[in-house]
């Protein structure tokens, strides 16, 4: 299932490595990263597949969700749908 | 590919903008659990309510984790009560309203709908059976919503029901008295009412409908209004388009999600009801939009041209984004459930009146209006029947739900709690419309021609 991680939180070193090595954890595969920094706030949109994933989906949104916590950062992972639903006619 | 800004405007209409999937509604017929003996009619309804609907919570929480969008209500209707409980040998109905209520909370979902009847041109016995049952039915049940359609563009108006359910109103307040008469929260009177509407408290499963289906109710004023924001000042065609396109993105949301629920459950998927439906959370306002356009209060003079090019333009942008609509579809206006109408009318500014007129133009009527606790069971049957003439005459959906709130005046409080928030007691006119209710019969069908 493609879906997409979004990543916002104050910049400091480290963050993708981190995110990325949770999603490695879990097995989940990155496709396509874009990440900027507005107004001192790192923000990062990351396109994932999870179709090999070692968790259902519902529990990496939980468990990355706390990792977002621990780094005191947001992270959030929703299937890419909505966009595509909300954005493309 | 999609861009972060696109992405991060989604997440910032649902984190906060308040947009979400109002409800999912699931849509169940009962004709086959008709039968002569009440309590094996109760029983074959909550089977099979409990078995249609056992998974309707749990594809509605999954759905909402996956895509990270709010369903907050997961609802069920079902077939007009009246037309099951024909077949039974009893005098009240209440024990089908018990059944729903405990299928209801079996299911997990907070209210089900279609303790309802039918009558626009007339009434069976078990129309009479089911209204006479109503106020214990709500007084009895938590979770069960009634309603009665009394009249029609095609039949005209029932006024022999129209004085019948003034009274109904007044019974279920008393009834509900403890909690300032919520009761009348769970109960509308309509005209021209439809088969398909997944919104509380007026859904039920029309008979034109399939075995079951997967209905849904999006919603998006903090959407609408902070999109208005951004055309301050703007000429009317800038804002009917801002409109447009924010309807089209809310709507979007709600076909995604009903294909999906639908998928899951293995139900065909039926309407989007494209809806502007508010809640008591401060920034989910229909009220607030409409003083965004440049009145300030609604209420006052403006607010039904305001109101009539925003329910236009939250079609036309919604309408392409879903495969089917139905339901309701356009603005609602329940004065309890929104802040900015509750603001309103504490204020003085919006009067019944004024929101009578506001019904012409929009979904659906007067609604979740609390009055006086002494208001005249004729008052209340004559202000139905204004609200059905509304949508007899202009072929629309109209509806009633108001409360006769017991002990309260003018300047008082009611508070519902939740979703259905608190609604200032506004004031009626004292003159009686007694003379004119009793007259009873049918106001026929108007005219659909020669219409200047």
């Amino acid at each position: 299932m493609k879906a997409i991680v979004t990543v916002v939180g104050k910049d400091k070193v480290g963050i993708i490595a981190a995110v990325c090595t949770e999603l490695a954890k879990y097995n989940v595969n990155v496709l396509d990263i874009s990440q900027t920094v507005m107004q001192g706030y790192f923000t990062m949109m990351m396109a994932v597949d999870t179709s090999a994933g070692k968790v259902a989906f519902g529990e990496l949104v939980r468990l990355l969700e706390q990792k977002g916590k621990e780094m005191g950062l947001s992270i959030r992972l929703q299937r890419e749908d909505i966009f595509e639903a909300m954005h493309r006619v | 590919m999609l861009n972060l800004n696109d992405i991060l405007y989604t997440q910032d209409m649902i984190n906060k903008r308040h947009l979400d999937i109002r409800t999912i509604t699931m849509g169940i017929s009962l004709l086959d659990c008709a039968d002569p003996d009440i309590r094996v009619c109760a029983e074959k309804i909550y089977d099979k309510i409990t078995r249609r609907a056992e998974k309707l919570v749990k594809v509605g929480e999954e759905i909402e984790c996956e895509f990270g969008i709010p369903i907050v209500n997961k609802r069920i209707s079902v077939t007009p009560m009246a037309l099951i409980g024909n077949s039974c040998n009893a005098d009240s109905y209440v024990p089908l309203a018990v059944a729903m209520d405990e299928a209801a909370k079996t299911c997990g979902v907070n209210f089900i709908g279609g303790f309802s009847a039918l009558v626009q041109k007339g009434c069976t016995r078990g129309d009479w059976i089911l209204m006479n049952s109503i106020p214990e039915a709500m007084a009895a049940t938590e979770r069960v919503c009634a309603s009665v359609n009394v009249g029609s563009t095609k039949a005209g108006i029932n006024m022999d029901a129209v004085a019948k359910m003034g009274e109904i109103i007044k019974q279920t307040a008393l009834r509900t008295a403890d909690n300032d008469g919520l009761g009348c929260a769970k109960l509308v009177v309509f005209a021209n009412a439809v088969e398909d509407n997944p919104f509380m408290a007026g859904a039920f499963h029309g008979v034109g409908e399939p075995e079951c289906v997967l209905n849904v109710g999006v919603s998006g004023p903090g959407v609408v209004y902070h999109a208005l924001k951004g055309v301050k000042g703007r000429p009317f065609d800038e804002v009917a388009e801002t409109v447009k396109k924010t309807a089209f993105q809310i709507t979007r949301m709600g076909q995604l999600v009903g294909v999906e629920a639908s998928k899951r459950l293995n139900v065909p998927f039926g309407i989007v009801d494209l809806s502007l439906a508010p809640t008591p959370a401060v920034g989910d306002s229909v009220a607030r939009i409409l003083e965004e356009m440049g009145l300030e209060v609604c209420g006052t003079h403006g607010t039904t041209a305001a109101l009539a090019m925003l329910n236009d333009a939250v079609k036309k942008g919604g309408v392409m984004a879903s495969n089917h609509v139905g339901g309701l579809s356009g603005a609602f206006i329940p004065v309890s459930e929104d802040e900015g109408m509750i603001a309103a009318a504490e204020s003085g500014v919006l009067q019944l009146d004024k929101l009578e007129a506001m019904t012409c133009v929009c979904s659906v009527g007067l609604d979740m209006i609390a009055v006086p606790g002494d208001t005249s069971a004729a008052t209340i049957s004559a202000i139905i029947a204004d609200e059905a003439a509304i949508g007899m005459v202009n072929s629309k959906t109209t509806a009633v739900r108001i409360i006769p709130a017991p002990g309260k005046v003018v300047g008082d409080r009611v508070e519902m709690g939740g979703l259905l928030g608190s609604a200032p007691v506004m004031p009626v006119h004292p003159e009686s419309a007694e003379a004119f209710i009793a007259r009873g019969g049918r106001i026929p069908a108007p005219l659909q021609s020669l219409k200047n």
